[in-house]
């Protein structure tokens, strides 16, 4: 039979106990490891989490196609550049996996109401739109089929556009406004959605596309800027971009030698990215705060080496009753553990105060995930054994005869 | 007059130490042949540097020997691991030191307490049995003081306590009068002729104060890392009327 844990747990306590300041000292180090560990990742995660909720409000399942080769360096002749129109939006739109299509037409204009002006971009566009851009109304209704059809002066308010063509509180639906001089009826009002990568998407008014190539733009009524496809499962991303690639490029007679002359932006592989770098940007804040706990953690040994020699004679003392190696290794290895353990636990709670404290200051976005949590206990737990062990070994392996006569 | 086919308790044959000091080889026992039968009471003597606390080690299985044979119960100690070792102090020895080694943070009863957690014992368990030797030594009533707050000969007893409260075979004392007065002393070795009357318990004490050394029935003088006399070297056992 040889000695209970419990037993031995409370040898360990009570040496720790005996040097109060000592103990609390060198659990300092994995304290300010631990926490800093918690609030770097909590400001590595609010991040990451904002920027994707914002993505994820533009949608993840989007794809958006542009007319105009990519990238390419200037000067550089390209295929005939054939525009988007009207009927590849009815193309794409007989897609597989396709959920729903809708043209984009885009213009600036200047919009008056009573003695407001403002200088603002029109999207033209049809009443998929709604859906597709998951746009939500304040008050009034988003323009339908009918007002489509017969290219009806109506129009929806983003909430910047709202604020400074009307004055604070008045219900605007039902209002006349004029785009360029021509009079259009306010029909809905958007809720506020934000600004995404520095510019404002509430600063928006949408009209009927045809309105817009008829009336107020004078473009070919077949013209589109844009066509923002919306995917039924974010799984057949790949495959419906791949397949209005190639209907595009059929279309449009692109030879095998031509480069495409469109852009296809995939909302998914942008969100790909984001969580990325964004992640990366966790870690790498995770790894910084990590030094620190490494160095607790050197703390710790420095500290149960020391107690090692000071306690050279009670090692003896307790080998000659007949204490085993093992349970001079388990005592030490505890007393080391218990350390790294108590501060991980404490500088748990002080991180999670620090972090709050932050946010408060600074409303930057922060998250604590139980992750950062699991991860600062286990490493501090990894570190208490690896840094403990050594001095731990040191102790168990003394002579008990030379550490009884140990001066 | 001895018992020829019992076995000793204690049979050392041809032991040597030598220590490797700076460079230089020290030959701390130059072959020690003892054998000590189960129940004796013996004082080890000798001038400091004679290697009597060497050999304490080595039979206190504290220390291996660098040659010859140390049989404890017939067992060859050198070919048992240190764990092993580590059970034989725990349940067949006790020890008693010049200098008590108690722990200075635990209070008397934990201190003899110890040598029963090492064996498994639970809290419960290991208070009672150590209440008991405490009682056997006269310091039921110090059992929560610290040793700063006992004197040096009730220290001694505390240490004696803890020596025998895991009811050894052999009780091993190096030197164990030898911070204290003349009065303490004499109360310490009383203390052990009791301990060996009562419990039957084999007594080694090494000393070099011959008054300490009268209290043994059996007296051996080393010098120079080698015995140079000895009462009963047969190590067979002899009653105290035989003596």
């Amino acid at each position: 039979m040889t000695i209970r844990p419990t037993v031995l747990a409370g040898f360990a306590i009570q040496a720790l106990q005996a040097n109060k300041m000592r103990s609390f000292l060198t659990m300092l180090g994995v304290i300010i490891g631990v926490g800093a560990v918690i609030v770097m990742m909590a400001i590595g995660q609010g991040t990451q989490n904002q920027v994707l909720s914002r993505i994820n409000q533009l949608g993840a399942n989007r794809l958006t196609v542009m007319a105009g080769a990519q990238g390419g360096p200037p000067g550089r002749t390209t295929s005939a550049g054939n525009p988007l129109t009207l009927s590849d939006v009815e193309d794409i739109s007989q897609l597989s996996f396709v959920k729903a299509v809708a043209p984009t037409v885009r213009g600036s204009v200047v919009a008056t109401q009573g003695n407001h002006t403002w200088n603002t971009g029109i999207t033209g566009t049809t009443p998929e739109m709604a859906d597709i851009s998951s746009l939500v109304l304040q008050s009034g209704r988003f323009f339908n089929q009918a007002d489509l059809k017969a290219a009806s002066p109506v129009a929806v308010l983003g909430q910047t556009a709202y604020e400074n063509l009307f004055s604070y509180g008045v219900d605007p639906v039902g209002s006349q406004i004029r785009l360029q001089g021509i009079s259009f009826r306010v029909i809905g009002l958007l809720r506020p959605v934000g600004a995404t990568a520095g510019s404002d998407q509430d600063d928006v008014i949408y009209i009927p596309v045809t309105t817009a190539q008829i009336r107020l733009l004078g473009t070919s009524n077949q013209l589109v800027n844009a066509i923002t496809v919306e995917v039924q499962d974010q799984a057949y991303m790949d495959r419906v971009q791949a397949d209005i690639t190639s209907l595009l490029r059929k279309k449009h007679r692109l030879t095998e030698a031509q480069e495409d002359d469109f852009r296809i932006m995939n909302n998914a592989q942008i969100q790909e990215q984001v969580e990325s770098v964004t992640g990366t940007l966790t870690l790498f804040l995770a790894a910084v705060a990590g030094i620190s706990l490494v160095v607790g953690g050197i703390g710790i040994m420095n500290i149960m080496l020391v107690s090692v020699t000071e306690r050279t004679r009670e090692i003896g003392v307790r080998m000659a009753i007949g204490a085993s190696k093992r349970d001079i290794l388990a005592q030490f290895l505890l007393e080391a553990v218990l350390m790294s353990l108590g501060g991980s636990l404490i500088g748990i709670l002080l991180g999670m105060v620090a972090t709050e404290v932050f946010a408060m200051v600074t409303t930057w976005p922060v998250a604590i995930s139980l992750s950062s949590v699991l991860l600062a206990v286990g490493t501090a737990s990894i570190i208490g054994i690896f840094f403990g062990f050594y001095p731990a070994r040191h102790a168990a392996n003394l002579n008990p005869a030379q550490a009884l006569s140990y001066e | 007059m001895s018992t020829v086919d019992q076995v000793p308790l204690i049979q050392c044959r041809g032991i040597t130490k030598v220590y490797p000091l700076s460079g230089v080889e020290v030959h701390a026992l130059r072959g020690v042949d003892l054998n000590i039968a189960q129940g004796e009471m013996v004082a080890i003597m000798g001038a400091s540097g004679s290697g009597k606390s060497t050999l304490m080690n080595i039979l206190g299985c504290m220390d291996r020997q660098t040659g010859g044979s140390y049989l404890l119960e017939g067992i060859d100690v050198s070919t048992l691991d240190d764990s092993q070792l580590a059970t034989l102090r725990n349940r067949k020895l006790g020890f008693v030191f010049q200098r008590y080694n108690l722990l200075a943070r635990s209070t008397a009863l934990h201190n003899v307490e110890l040598p029963l957690f090492y064996a498994g014992f639970s809290p419960a368990e290991a208070k009672k049995e150590a209440l008991l030797a405490l009682e056997q030594v006269g310091l039921r009533d110090l059992a929560g003081h610290r040793p700063n707050q006992m004197s040096g000969g009730q220290q001694q007893r505390v240490a004696i306590a803890r020596a025998v409260v895991n009811h050894p075979l052999v009780l091993l004392a190096d030197e164990p009068t030898g911070a204290l007065d003349t009065v303490s002393s004499v109360e310490i070795m009383q203390l052990f002729q009791r301990m060996h009357n009562e419990r039957g318990v084999t007594v080694i004490i090494v000393t070099h104060e011959p008054n300490i050394a009268d209290f043994c029935p059996r007296k051996v003088v080393m010098r120079d890392g080698v015995v140079v006399s000895d009462d009963n070297p047969s190590g067979s056992h002899r009653t105290m009327e035989e003596a």
